[in-house]
């Protein structure tokens, strides 16, 4: 039986906007994933810990604010310091091209900005499968 | 493997979290894990919280939870969700409620899908809440799905059960029948400020009333609150504790805990029994062969299987 993968879809910071989050979330489900979702205005702190309690094998940022550079960066930190960056983030939202390679070089796996289709979610999904297999 | 046992009784969370997904994904590994802690488990209680959706579980588990750490107490939650029968994933969105604990290092909080467990809880939970009673929780919570009215597994897990009840969803004769009506310790009317608490309350009273008309002292609790305004939550916190206390001196408790094992011991006996027939007879692969001979009426069901055991109880010996 293939393994069920767990996603953490957290909205870290002061942004309210959760339909992304929520769309995301929804169709994850409907793709056959255990999707944990902790609701808006997450601390890193916050959201670090409850991947860990949560064993997931991936975390979903979503973040419309504008902050990306900072909180993102500062999940994936967090992250490696409870030796826990097996786990693969990935980021989405109002996020410029220009911000996406210092974001990745900061340990965010990946970056899907606006009108993204959600196969392109899955498909990141699918083939990280082995990695997660644990 | 015993390693991560070690880490566990050590109170590790990346390990706790780690055992717990073995024992979901039913990795082997995890009866050698469940065996190492077991010594250690009996020390925390476990209350199952139940209702149905939208009754306000998370969101008094949240409460109690604030109370429960103000008393240094270590506290674990279960959340279970369904999974979706479709495509087998789903939306765990029971720690949303409870997230304003999510950094203190005294509250573990795990939400589990139910993978097509039908009870109210999920396959894994009963082995879920060993790994963390032997990781050192004092109270153990278990939030089951949003229940109907035969989803009432919880009341095998736990030491004591929470129902938590909102106006609104019908009248005494829903609060007369059998199932989950039966399972709760402790009645909690929640949403007390909306209209129909009270009649509510007086419903659950009356009906408790005539099943325990003969041994008043039996009446169960019913406690109002108002989780999301935090009223009400110090009372019912009272009440379980004398309920607990209650319990642990007239050893029902541990008549409880005993029949929780019965029933944890035969299931893994029949799990393992049905294991080892199925993989001699290849059942999975030759269960369409027999769903043909059976549809095309050449056998007929209760004969077919019977010819089929009595032929491996020949081969043991045992016929």
């Amino acid at each position: 039986m293939k393994k069920i993968i767990r996603i953490l879809i957290a909205k870290p910071g002061l942004d309210g906007h959760d339909r992304g989050a929520k769309y995301v979330a929804r169709a994850l489900k409907d793709a056959g994933y255990e999707v944990i979702y902790t609701g808006i205005r997450q601390t890193p702190e916050a959201i670090v810990k409850t991947a860990i309690q949560e064993d997931v094998d991936f975390v979903g940022l979503s973040l419309l604010s504008g902050a990306h550079n900072e909180l993102f960066p500062k999940v994936a930190r967090l992250l490696r310091e409870q030796q826990a960056d097996d786990i693969i983030v990935l980021g989405g939202g109002v996020i410029p091209d220009a911000d996406i390679p210092q974001l990745k070089a900061s340990g965010i796996e990946t970056i899907f900005t606006p009108g993204t289709p959600i196969t392109d979610v899955i498909q990141f999904i699918e083939a990280n499968r082995e990695r997660v297999s644990r | 493997m015993i390693d991560l046992a070690e880490k566990v009784l050590k109170g590790d969370v990346r390990a706790i979290a780690r055992a717990i997904s073995w024992i979901e994904n039913n990795r082997p590994e995890k009866e050698n894990l469940i065996d190492a802690l077991f010594p250690h488990c009996g020390n925390a209680q476990v209350w199952g919280i139940t209702g149905p959706p939208g009754a306000g579980k998370s969101t008094l588990l949240d409460k109690i939870i604030e109370i429960e750490r103000r008393k240094q107490k270590k506290v674990a939650v279960i959340a279970v969700d369904p999974s979706s029968p479709f495509s087998g994933g789903a939306i765990l969105g029971d720690r949303l409620r409870m997230q304003s604990h999510a950094t203190d290092e005294g509250v573990f909080i795990r939400s589990m899908a139910s993978r097509g467990h039908l009870g109210g809880v999920a396959q894994a939970t009963s082995d879920a809440i060993k790994v963390l009673d032997a990781a050192g929780f004092d109270l153990i919570a278990i939030e089951t799905i949003g229940v109907g009215q035969t989803e009432i597994e919880v009341v095998g897990l736990s030491d004591i059960v929470l129902l938590v009840l909102v106006p609104g969803l019908g009248d005494e004769i829903q609060a007369m029948k059998a199932g989950v009506m039966e399972i709760g310790d402790i009645f909690i009317v929640n949403k007390k400020d909306r209209d129909g608490a009270l009649k509510l309350r007086a419903e659950i009273e009356y009906v408790l009333g005539i099943q325990f008309a003969d041994y008043p002292e039996k009446m169960k609790p019913i406690v109002m609150t108002a989780a999301s305004m935090n009223e009400g939550i110090e009372e019912l916190l009272t009440v379980t504790d004398d309920y607990f206390l209650k319990i642990s001196m007239n050893r029902s408790l541990q008549d409880k805990r005993k029949t929780r094992l019965k029933s944890e011991i035969r299931q893994i006996f029949t799990q393992k029994v049905s294991a080892h027939v199925k993989q001699k007879y290849d059942f999975e692969n030759r269960l369409d062969e027999w769903v043909d001979a059976v549809y095309k009426k050449k056998k007929r069901p209760y004969s077919l299987i019977n010819e089929k055991i009595n032929l491996f109880l020949r081969e043991c010996n045992w016929l």
